[in-house]
């Protein structure tokens, strides 16, 4: 290896170079090693977006989109907010919030447990990544079977009640297995958990185990060193985490829609259905909205993470 | 208070670390484990701390025998390799941490960390963090840190080997004075000759897991025990006669006319200057030399008498001691 890196590393004054080039030609090759990831992000987020702001403001009719200016479309989206009753956009939102805080409820702490099994536990690297590929077995397949896969378990007559019925636990089905909050929660729980454990277990794979000494030798028991110890190591980990469940499951409407049995609103089940009519400028507007309400939930987040900061 | 290892034994498997080790550190002695990387010392330390479980024997701390008791009931504390202060902590809420622990309220265990950081002359960057100290400021935190408990015992895992040179021999000052004014037992696991010469009561040297000598450092200096001792505490020479090893100070190593009858005809293989002495490396005919060391034998001379009688790689000279000087080794 070293004799094969030698050669390499000969040519000296290939290293002294860069301090005979004028600024000029330094700054526009720092530029130009930046120019790759700066068009993706153009190409790909920035102008998507400018764009859909644009269409945002467009007025539409049945049969028409016309380019004009216009804040028509968020109006209709807020109409009737200021009164009594909630309207329907902001039922929406707390029906996808609920979700959001649901699967995040049951993400963390699965997430963190198995996170902490792997970081802690399990001593042998090999084991430790057959237990990670064993995390990546939902993602095998597709979204929609993964999915699907659960209405054989779930349904009236599915595997979960035709056990209960059989051990005499109950006489009916439970109906509430399927086409369910219940449904849609569980779904989430088990396409998202990943995405907490793989950010969590990172921060925790960090912490440096003579510090778990260090607290020990200082008095302090299991219980402590992981409320003192771990878990504020742990946080930006659970912050990544948190904000990969968040932005999934507010833009979700496959799983709703699924699992929902079409029947419960979300927000990204409204704006498929705009897109599906062809309304454009109103869908627009909704993502807007929708990207505002994620970067607003995100920044909570990221706050709440920092100020947190034990003393 | 006292220390004693009893039998104190280590095994990983078949694999032996520490091969039951007896020692009696006594109350308020600064005691230094020395040896080799891979000799035990580190895992002895560890056991006494309560950081692993012994594999027999036992350690007694005071009056009793500690056995399998956490590290926080023995009435140690431990000072860690390369610190481990925690991250998110500043300066004053690391040292507080064991205090916390304890239940001590937030303003009682302030004061008490602020004080700690006084004696370690740290209390002015009590708010930062471990990532904005520098090494010796993060090793005054973690002194700081282990002594906020009072702890009755100070286990200190090679303490200044994270330190620059100049840093490490401030450090070491300051250890000395911290253990002195407190009159504590410090037991302080090293693998450089100088620091615990420089620092202990009680040199104990250790090598493949068990303890070669134990004794204060001068006597370790002038007797050594065993022919490791005397080649690891480094500045003897250890020379097979018909009888046996024996060692020889470099220092008291004769050349030329002070030679005396016995000389041997040795070539000067190596010359260093090191400032107030020479060192002369030496060369002969049967004579066995050590495979990582250029010369068989060190002769240290004064910067003067060097100068009275120069001498360059390659000069033949006799070379010789006094009898008085050599000190019969066990093996």
């Amino acid at each position: 290896m070293t004799d094969l890196a030698l050669p390499a590393a000969a040519p000296a004054t290939v290293a002294a170079t860069p301090v005979a080039t004028p600024p000029w030609r330094r700054r526009a090759l720092a530029y130009l090693q930046a120019a790759p990831l700066t068009l993706v992000f153009l190409i790909f987020l920035v102008v998507p977006l400018a764009l859909t702001g644009i269409v945002s403001l467009w007025e539409y009719n049945e049969y028409e989109i016309i380019p004009a200016l216009t804040l028509q479309n968020y109006a209709d989206l807020f109409d009737g907010c200021l009164s009594a009753d909630l309207c329907t956009t902001v039922r929406t939102y707390l029906s996808t919030v609920k979700f959001v805080a649901l699967t995040l409820a049951i993400t963390l702490p699965l997430g963190f447990a198995v996170a902490y099994f792997l970081a802690f536990h399990v001593r042998s690297g090999t084991v430790r990544m057959g237990l990670f590929l064993l995390c990546t077995i939902p993602f095998w397949t597709s979204n929609v079977i993964r999915m699907i896969s659960w209405i054989p378990l779930l349904g009236r007559n599915g595997l979960v009640n035709d056990t209960l019925r059989g051990l005499g636990l109950i006489r009916a089905p439970i109906e509430g297995l399927l086409y369910s909050d219940f449904a849609v929660v569980l779904a989430f729980v088990h396409l998202d958990t990943v995405f907490m454990i793989v950010p969590i277990f990172n921060s925790l794979a960090r912490i440096d185990r003579r510090l778990i000494e260090a607290a020990r030798d200082g008095g302090a028991s299991s219980a402590q060193i992981l409320r003192n110890v771990v878990l504020p190591l742990a946080k930006p980990g659970i912050a990544i985490g948190a904000i990969f469940v968040v932005t999934l499951v507010m833009g979700d409407f496959v799983t709703v829609g699924v699992m929902g049995g079409q029947q419960i609103a979300s927000v990204g089940k409204v704006i498929q259905v705009q897109m599906a009519y062809l309304q454009f400028p109103a869908a627009a507007a909704n993502a807007m909205v929708l990207l505002a309400a994620v970067l607003l939930m995100i920044l909570g987040l990221t706050r709440m993470i920092d100020l947190r900061r034990e003393l | 208070m006292d220390v004693e290892l009893i039998g104190l034994t280590k095994r990983y498997g078949a694999a032996i670390a520490v091969d039951a080790v007896d020692l009696k550190v006594p109350s308020g002695a600064y005691c230094c484990l020395l040896g080799p990387s891979g000799c035990g010392k580190t895992t002895t330390l560890r056991m006494i701390g309560g950081h692993e479980r012994a594999s027999a024997g036992d350690v007694v701390i005071g009056p009793k025998a500690v056995g399998d008791a956490p590290p926080a009931e023995r009435g140690t504390a431990m000072m860690f390799q390369s610190y481990a202060l925690f991250p998110h902590l500043d300066a004053r809420d690391n040292v507080a941490f064991s205090l916390k622990m304890r239940g001590v309220g937030k303003v009682e265990r302030r004061a008490k960390a602020m004080a700690m950081l006084g004696l370690v002359q740290m209390d002015h960057l009590a708010g930062r963090l471990p990532a904005q100290l520098s090494g010796g400021q993060q090793q005054r935190v973690a002194l700081a840190r282990a002594l906020v408990t009072g702890p009755k015992v100070l286990l200190l895992d090679e303490p200044l080997s994270a330190l620059d040179p100049f840093l490490r021999v401030r450090m070491r000052v300051e250890l000395k004075r911290i253990q002195t004014e407190l009159g504590l037992t410090f037991i302080h696991v090293t693998h450089s000759q100088e620091e615990a010469m420089a620092l202990s009561d009680l040199v104990v040297v250790m090598n493949a897991g068990r303890i070669e000598q134990a004794a204060d450092p001068r006597t370790v200096f002038e007797r050594p025990a065993t022919a490791f001792v005397a080649r690891f505490i480094g500045g003897h020479n250890v020379i097979r006669r018909p009888d046996g090893l024996v060692a020889v100070r470099a220092d008291r190593m004769r050349l030329g006319a002070e030679a005396g009858p016995a000389a041997l005809a040795a070539r000067v293989v190596a010359v260093e200057y090191q400032g107030t002495s020479v060192h002369v490396g030496l060369d002969a005919d049967g004579l066995e030399r050590a495979a990582d060391s250029p010369a068989a034998l060190t002769a240290i001379l004064s910067d003067a008498a060097f100068a009275a009688r120069p001498l360059r790689p390659g000069d033949t000279i006799p070379v010789g001691w006094d009898a008085t000087a050599a000190h019969r080794l066990d093996a």
